[in-house]
């Protein structure tokens, strides 16, 4: 499998605080990563700083994303190469519908139009496999969802654009136990019909027992303390972070 | 990686067309009583009307400047022309317009517009109606659809006239007021007979043309009880070297049980003083519903007022205010609750950018006689970046306990937050920008009659556009 994403040595700061020091990382088409590490530890950072946040700068390192390096492009060109972040706080913004914006986000992604009625049943078999209901797609975008409906109009705006890697940052944090089996099915859908590759940002397995995870890696205070395969996960679920530390 | 957007103006040459007005007449410059005598002879006035204008004058002359809000010494009553006649006579049939007002009205998508099955159209070029035409469904309702200065030569609305015009906005209102009583020329008169419900809108265009022009048209509307009308006023105004001034007037009367639509999108050229007084009066049970969008304009003051002056009588006014550079606009509105159980509710936007002022006022006047009246007021403002300015000025007079009043502000600028995540899903920082505010401003946007809603939309997009940089 080819290289898709390659991070080299970041690092990253915000208001001249340094969060990410040289970290490295590499994602192959199709791979599922999983980043797990204290609150704090920097992971929604990274999440962030692949995506493009003008919240931080890059202070070192590089980002080269299917040979092409991304460091210095803006996130929507970023969104534009295959890149996506399920936001941890998806935003509202009110007086755009979510089938509005979708569709709109969908044209500037592809660079094509695509026919109304093409997008609204695509929308609709997306909106479906998630549980929501339709009224949700003439709704203001995110306005008075509640923490679970925000998260499924993430993923279901994964299912949509069908980005090549997609970031999820705690996309199961704040769900109950049905609704991360729903968004689990919508993850398991977007690999099956993209073959995407996932960086996963959690602090629980649920959402990756559908999922085969082919690197863990351990964050704290903006490094990488550790990497593994799928069994690191339980390893950590088992007995916490501390083992990690002072591995820097 | 943090990028920058420079917002540039609006291209605003689709507006600022403009031909020789040499069928045109220009009266001498100045306001002496023997132009406002010219302007009575040339229109015939009748005999009330002539003291009318001369008594506003007097008026006129003797109240002072308006001091308390946007700055307006830049402009000169006495050099602006206050009257253009156009030597064409009111026409009924398209064919006989002639051809550049024709070009002029098809750029403004007039006939278009009339195609699309409006009602009628009364649009006003400079100072005279030229071109008049109401459908023969309107007519047959028996709704009068005609120019002011017509009617009031009508045995049949001359009294009518005589006892409604400038009786809700006195000439002692203001100075602009009182000049306008003075001098105003052209505008519009429809009655809407008892229980009538005209289904169509009726829709007019106004339009400066003739540099250094003055605009005082007179819009008079009176609804008899259960009636219904939607009017909607559009204006545009072609680019001057000059300060230019609108002090137009409106006047509409609701009748018991009666309900008016009064739509305007005003997007004059940004040289405009734009000194304009509207007010409805609401009897029993009657409701007058505002929409109103400001654009364009150097200087704006704009609060059309609803007097409230029935039981259950109510007022709505949505209105959305965009204010860029070199604009300083004051907009709002007042409401005046001067009977039980009435009920008004205000709901603005205004957005301003590249240093452009935009000031909400609003007034809501509950009298002691207003038992269990209901009044809220929501504004909010959206500023683009940080030389711009955005100010909330509400008053409220309450004299009675029994009563129910709600004011909600709210002031914000777009959050990098909401760029970056609209961005993240792959639309351009301008994109993302020009989404928010068309968002900010959908709840008007959906109010407004569909070609404004485009039109509106188009404009939010060409004042988002820039360059990158």
């Amino acid at each position: 499998m080819s290289e898709l994403l390659r991070i080299e040595n970041l690092s990253a700061a915000a208001e001249d605080k340094e969060l990410l020091h040289g970290v490295s990382l590499e994602v192959s088409e199709g791979e599922t990563h999983v980043v797990m590490g204290h609150n704090g530890a920097g992971k929604s950072t990274l999440g962030s700083v692949i995506m493009g946040s003008p919240e931080y700068k890059v202070t070192g390192g590089k980002l080269i994303f299917n040979g092409e390096d991304i460091t210095a492009l803006g996130a929507d060109k970023r969104a534009r190469l295959g890149i996506f972040l399920s936001f941890q706080n998806p935003i509202e913004i009110p007086g755009i519908t979510l089938s509005d914006f979708l569709r709109n986000a969908l044209e500037q992604v592809t660079g094509k139009h695509l026919k109304l009625w093409d997008f609204k049943k695509k929308l609709a078999a997306a909106m479906e496999l998630l549980d929501m209901d339709s009224s949700y797609a003439d709704r203001d975008l995110n306005v008075g969802f509640s923490g679970g409906e925000k998260k499924k109009a993430e993923i279901l705006q994964l299912l949509i654009l069908e980005p090549k890697l997609a970031i999820l940052d705690e996309t199961d944090s704040g769900l109950d136990v049905d609704a991360v089996k729903t968004v689990s099915k919508g993850i398991e859908e977007y690999k099956k019909r993209t073959n995407g590759a996932l960086i996963v940002i959690t602090h629980n397995t649920k959402i990756l027992e559908a999922l085969t995870v082919d690197k863990t890696h351990i964050l704290s205070a903006g490094s990488i303390v550790s990497e593994g395969g799928a069994e690191l996960v339980d390893e950590v679920i088992e007995n916490g972070f501390e083992q990690f530390a002072g591995r820097e | 990686m943090k990028e920058k957007t420079q917002v540039v103006d609006i291209d605003r040459s689709r507006y600022d067309f403009r031909y020789e007005e040499d069928e045109s007449e220009y009266l001498e410059s100045g306001i002496a009583p023997e132009i406002i005598k010219a302007i009575s002879d040339e229109k015939n006035d009748p005999e009330w009307m002539r003291e009318f204008r001369l008594k506003s004058l007097e008026i006129y002359d003797h109240t002072p400047m308006v001091d308390w809000g946007p700055d307006i010494s830049g402009l000169n009553v006495d050099s602006i022309v206050a009257y253009i006649r156009q030597k064409n006579r009111m026409k009924t049939d398209w064919e006989d317009v002639p051809e550049d007002i024709k070009e002029t009205f098809e750029k403004l998508g007039i006939p278009q517009a009339e195609r699309e099955s409006l009602a009628g159209v009364g649009a006003q070029y400079d100072s005279e109606l030229v071109y008049h035409n109401v459908r023969q469904e309107v007519a047959q309702s028996g709704v009068v659809y005609t120019d002011l200065e017509s009617a009031m030569h009508d045995p049949k609305y001359a009294d009518i006239i005589k006892s409604h015009f400038m009786k809700l906005v006195p000439p002692t209102d203001h100075k602009f007021a009182a000049l306008h009583g003075a001098v105003w020329s052209g505008g519009s008169f429809v009655y809407v007979p008892k229980n009538v419900h005209l289904d169509i809108p009726l829709q007019s265009y106004f339009r400066l043309n003739a540099k250094g022009a003055g605009q005082f048209e007179h819009t008079l509307i009176i609804l008899e009880e259960n009636s219904y009308l939607h009017f909607i006023e559009g204006c545009s105004a072609p680019k001057y070297y000059e300060a230019s001034l609108h002090a137009g007037c409106v006047e509409l009367y609701v009748g018991k049980g009666a309900k008016l639509r009064y739509s305007t999108i005003e997007n004059w050229s940004k040289n405009m003083y734009n000194l304009n007084t509207k007010r409805a009066l609401v009897e029993e049970n009657g409701t007058i519903e505002w929409v109103s969008g400001s654009f364009g304009s150097h200087v704006s003051y704009l609060y059309p007022m609803s007097i409230l002056n029935g039981r259950g009588a109510s007022a709505e006014f949505t209105g959305i205010t965009f204010a860029g550079e070199g604009q300083n606009l004051d907009t709002g509105a007042k409401m005046v609750h001067n009977a039980p159980e009435t009920s008004s509710y205000m709901n603005t936007k205004s957005i301003s950018k590249s240093g452009g002022v935009s000031t909400f006022r609003s007034a809501v006047v509950v009298k002691e006689n207003a038992k269990g009246s209901k009044s809220s007021v929501n504004c909010e403002s959206l500023m683009l970046d940080s030389i711009s300015r955005s100010d909330t000025v509400p008053v409220m007079d309450i004299r009675t306990k029994q009563c129910d009043v709600g004011h909600e502000a709210k002031i914000g600028r777009i959050s990098d937050e909401t760029v970056f995540y609209l961005m993240s899903r792959g639309l351009s920082e301008e994109q993302a920008r020009a989404m928010i505010v068309r968002g900010f401003a959908d709840n008007v946007s959906k109010e407004l009659p569909l070609e404004y809603a485009v039109e509106m939309n188009n404009l939010i997009g060409l004042e988002m556009q820039g360059g990158i940089g």
